[in-house]
């Protein structure tokens, strides 16, 4: 069974429609990534599946319950790091971790062990007595994150875990996730492509209110065409390693780049999808007499992607 | 409504109030403030009795109750917290009496530490014992009155200068219908309404020492009244 399903979920702010009546479905165990420009309806897309809000059509089931019908069954089931991570700074984290756990009603004798477990986990050990206003950012994360996990829920939405932090904090956050994975389903909203990339199963972009595209990192590459996918330096008369090159079945196009040795010249081709030309190009180019210095296959990213997607809608 | 749930956020709201400097600058200022207003004039009085108090009260309230509640949601919406609140699972109501009770028993706290005034009045002479007793209960259905309505203005704002504002005007108008320098300018016909629907009256009635059941009722519902507006508005929140 799915442990979320949406289902042509529409919501609007007065005249703004938010969401354009989206339908995904997210298995067991999966790690989500959902991507999309500010502002295209990742946040309340997680706020109505938290049931911190309603919609205006659609259904949302979350770890089996129904979000409209049964919300405190959905909540007990999820843990929530809000976008920014709110948290009360005035208190320890220890005190935090302990009325998180209250909320979601664990038993009294159980919740010390809970909270030594969760700062383990987050690497919060030697700052469970400091108060949260005294924390770096970096650490304050790991105080949302492990109060989302607290009561040990089915599924995990992290909403922009990792704005604000530095590169080694991003690293830690995703070693983070990628292990909690591994037994619950995670949501991870994020605008940053290579976090998602990096930690994900599978990617949702959405856009405008509208899913655009979804799939595994790799199946979203391929969404991609008319990429420069190779990318060559040869030695030898621009306009001869033009002629040969054109010369070669299966490419579309040939534009010069910006790399510039002595005597030779960067190219980037643009081949028909789904074709490798590499040891013909390879061939021809030492056939002429021109010497191949390098040649590379250059894997799309999602970045193409996304602004492939994500502005075809717009436009 | 579970107990447990409403004790957890009572807990964690009084704790707020205890943890901060507020909570002990609050203690302070209604003291030393009440103190220094009642014992001005009672000495050149000269009777053993705490009526002129008890008439200060309502006014002292007016600018120090209004203090207490306003962060209890306008902070939360403001620092994002409120999302985290609402999506554990617990219910509008349970968080709504939560909050309620905390600030309600903070002011108890107050109260009870201003027991030194009838205790020195007791040290120097004879006063009655009942409208000391009748005070402070008025004193308390007064303050519950207040933090009803307070928490839930902030509850209608993230900023809690507003807050604070707004509830200082809305209860000084449920002040100044029951005052005679007003009530002596509307025609007659509407002065019974006026009288019971201000929070003056009621509270002055119980200070008199006249126990009244409508007087608790009406305080009763006035509390409810304003604890359901807050619940209503939380359940159809409609913010981002």
């Amino acid at each position: 069974m799915a442990a979320v399903r949406v289902k042509n979920l529409r919501k609007t702010y007065g005249s703004f429609e938010a969401l354009k009546g989206i339908s995904f479905e997210i298995e067991k165990g999966e790690i989500v990534g959902f991507l999309g420009p500010n502002g295209a309806g990742k946040t309340t897309t997680v706020k109505i599946l938290t049931c911190f809000m309603g919609a205006n059509e659609g259904e949302v089931t979350v770890a089996g319950h129904d979000c409209f019908s049964h919300p405190m069954e959905v909540r007990k089931r999820v843990g929530y790091l809000p976008e920014n991570n709110p948290l009360y700074t005035d208190m320890t984290v220890y005190a935090y971790l302990q009325y998180a756990a209250q909320l979601h009603d664990l038993p009294a004798d159980s919740i010390h062990g809970r909270i030594k477990l969760v700062a383990e986990e987050c690497g919060l050990v030697e700052k469970i007595n400091e108060l949260i206003s005294t924390l770096s950012k970096g650490y304050r994360q790991r105080v949302g994150l492990a109060a989302a996990m607290i009561h040990d829920p089915e599924v995990l939405i992290l909403d922009e875990p990792s704005v604000g932090l530095d590169p080694n904090q991003i690293i830690e956050i995703r070693q983070l996730i990628k292990k909690l994975g591994r037994e619950k389903t995670v949501i991870l909203c994020s605008h940053r492509l290579s976090e998602v990339e990096l930690t994900c199963n599978r990617v949702i972009i959405i856009d405008l209110g509208k899913i655009v595209a979804s799939g595994t990192p790799t199946q979203l590459r391929h969404l991609v065409e008319d990429h420069a996918n190779l990318r060559l330096t040869i030695r030898g008369e621009k306009e001869k390693a033009i002629e040969v090159l054109k010369g070669i079945s299966g490419i579309k196009r040939i534009e010069i780049n910006a790399v510039r040795e002595r005597g030779s010249k960067g190219y980037d081709i643009y081949t028909t999808k789904n074709r490798d030309i590499r040891s013909d190009i390879a061939k021809s180019v030492v056939a002429n007499g021109l010497e191949l210095l390098d040649m590379h296959k250059e894997m799309a990213t999602l970045e193409d992607v996304f602004s492939q997607v994500t502005t075809r809608v717009e436009s | 409504m579970k107990i447990r749930h409403i004790n957890i956020i009572m807990h964690k709201e009084l704790s707020s109030y205890t943890r901060s400097a507020f909570g002990t600058i609050f203690i302070v200022v209604f003291l030393v403030t009440s103190s220094w207003l009642f014992f001005q004039s009672f000495f050149l009085m000269n009777q053993s009795t705490m009526r002129d108090y008890f008439s200060i009260l309502p006014w002292l309230f007016l600018f120090l109750l209004p203090a207490i509640t306003m962060r209890l949601w306008a902070e939360e919406k403001k620092m994002g917290t409120l999302e985290l609140l609402l999506t554990s699972p617990l219910t509008s109501g349970e968080v709504v009496w939560g909050k309620f009770l905390a600030s309600l028993g903070f002011l108890t706290i107050a109260l009870i530490l201003s027991g030194v005034i009838p205790v020195i009045l007791f040290l120097i002479g004879q006063p009655d014992f009942g409208p000391i007793v009748g005070g402070y209960m008025g004193a308390f259905f007064l303050g519950a009155a207040y933090i009803a309505i307070g928490l839930f203005i902030s509850g209608l704002t993230d900023n809690q200068i507003v807050a604070f504002i707004l509830s200082v005007s809305f209860i000084l108008v449920l002040l100044a219908v029951g005052n005679d320098l007003f009530l002596n300018t509307v025609p007659e016909s509407i002065l019974p309404f006026l009288k019971s629907i201000s929070l003056k009256t009621h509270f002055e009635s119980i200070v008199r020492g006249v126990l009244d059941s409508r007087d608790f009722v009406y305080y009763g519902l006035f509390v409810l009244t304003f604890l359901y507006l807050n619940i209503f508005t939380l359940n159809h929140r409609k913010w981002r």
